[in-house]
């Protein structure tokens, strides 16, 4: 589905907490429609890059753009940029005082200044296309982990993203609700959404990711097609790591 | 109760807590006007205003309130003449509702600010991420979790408020603690009576505003 426009463009990015030299020299571009999985083990860098790219962390060199803009450092611009730019967290973050549909019509109203009843209707809409419409009036902690995290999808979707980061979606989630978060996402790479995705759903990166990213130590290590990667891995730490998984 | 029978005693004595209900309700208004926004700038990305909200909380906190209200007499009124009413009483009563809301106000801002800490970082992360500016996720996802979090713990400053404000006394408004103070003087056969009304009828005002607030914490609870 990729276009060959470069969406997102990441460019000798790199990123300190402290000493820590999380980000070292990062490049990537992801052109529209594409899906990007970003995989490698833990403290790797991998969901600090995902939240680079809406700037939910600021950056201490180089330079991101989205489509074709430099990312605003702050103010009306930045909060502008973060709403073309859908994002679902691994601990979901549904707001706890709201109920799921103002949960999904919160952002089209107060940001796009959407009408109350037009954000409603594509609100119940959304939520009918994640499987839970009949849930739309409960507030979040009475929803299981899947549900939440797929109205987590449905409020990002809200805003019409022109892209969507998902840092970790099923990391938090019991197993048997992993596959209906999945299903979602991978529905969603079908019709063509840009997508970069941090997870450790080997499956997932499989068969729907255009291209894996595979980081360690704040490097971006390697960037292949999935069955490439899989199959063949370049470097060592992508193997060990890979047998680590693997093998189980 | 002899000395309740008397009408002019009566009178003084509901005059007084008239005053204490005047006070305690200008002074809550004020004071978390005041206390929700010294809150939201001890949070602001602006260092300005977080250390104009720590300097007012580190000041207004740690000064006993008799100095504060005798300054507003003292110090705003006497010596550089600030004059809030041209009714004398008047004028008592609004000079005390300024010391009771700025020393109110810095107990108001520190259990908003615990408040907003009891509140997840995801749902500021998850705010801007949707496009909120600082602003609209202080005032339409954190603030409103927040206010639900500390309705006890305000509850236990708004029933402070209502006792200091018996400090107003000093300054010359005749309300509940001097009608008190009056009475037991001209009737020393019956202080020991006079006290249990005045204590009484706090206890009597007080007791229900905490339980009320605790069933407003446990109704507005955010499930998590």
């Amino acid at each position: 589905m990729t276009t060959g426009e470069p969406l997102i463009v990441l460019d000798s990015v790199n990123k300190w907490f402290g000493p820590l030299h999380v980000l070292d020299d990062v490049s990537l571009a992801v052109d529209k429609g594409e899906v990007v999985v970003v995989i490698g083990p833990s403290g790797s860098g991998k969901s600090t890059l995902c939240r680079t790219i809406n700037r939910l962390e600021p950056i201490s060199s180089g330079s991101i753009t989205f489509d074709g803009q430099p990312l605003p450092a702050e103010g009306k611009a930045l909060a502008k940029l973060r709403s073309e730019v859908g994002m679902v967290f691994q601990s979901f973050n549904l707001f706890a005082h709201k109920t799921i549909l103002e949960n999904v019509t919160l952002g089209p109203v107060k940001v796009r200044k959407e009408k109350a009843a037009s954000a409603r209707e594509r609100g119940l809409a959304l939520l009918d296309r994640v499987g839970i419409a009949n849930q739309a009036d409960k507030f979040p902690a009475q929803l299981s982990g899947g549900q939440q995290q797929r109205v987590a999808i449905a409020r990002a979707l809200a805003m019409q993203p022109k892209a969507m980061l998902f840092d970790e979606p099923t990391s938090a989630l019991d197993p048997e609700m992993v596959g209906e978060v999945l299903d979602v996402m991978t529905s969603l790479a079908r019709e063509g959404m840009t997508m970069v995705v941090v997870t450790h759903e080997m499956g997932f990166a499989r068969h729907a990711a255009n291209r894996v990213i595979f980081m360690a130590d704040g490097q971006l290590v390697e960037d292949a097609p999935p069955a490439e990667f899989f199959a063949n891995p370049r470097s060592e730490r992508a193997r060990d790591f890979l047998s680590k998984i693997l093998t189980h | 109760m002899h000395v309740f029978a008397d009408q002019t005693n009566l009178d003084a004595y509901v005059s007084g807590f008239l005053w204490i209900l005047k006070l305690t309700g200008a002074s809550t208004f004020f004071a978390l006007v005041l206390g929700v926004l010294l809150a939201a700038f001890r949070v602001s990305p602006v260092p300005v205003l977080r250390g104009l909200g720590t300097a007012w909380v580190n000041i207004f906190r740690n000064t006993p309130l008799t100095l504060i209200i005798f300054f507003c007499y003292f110090g705003l009124f006497s010596t550089l003449g600030l004059s809030l009413s041209d009714d004398l009483n008047l004028n008592n009563y609004w000079l005390g509702v300024v010391g009771l809301s700025v020393y109110t106000a810095a107990f108001v801002c520190e259990a908003v600010r615990s408040g907003i800490n009891t509140v997840p970082a995801g749902q500021a992360e998850a705010a801007r991420a949707v496009g909120l500016t600082f602003f609209q996720t202080l005032r339409i996802v954190i603030l409103p979790q927040a206010g639900r979090a500390v309705v006890a713990p305000l509850g236990s400053v708004l029933i402070a408020l209502c006792k200091n404000a018996t400090i107003v006394g000093t300054i010359g408004l005749i309300e509940a603690s001097s009608v008190m103070k009056d009475l037991i003087n001209s009737n020393g056969d019956a202080v020991i009576p006079i006290f249990l009304v005045f204590a009484g009828t706090f206890a009597a005002l007080l007791i229900p505003t905490g339980y009320f607030f605790g069933w407003l914490a446990n109704r507005l609870a955010v499930k998590r």
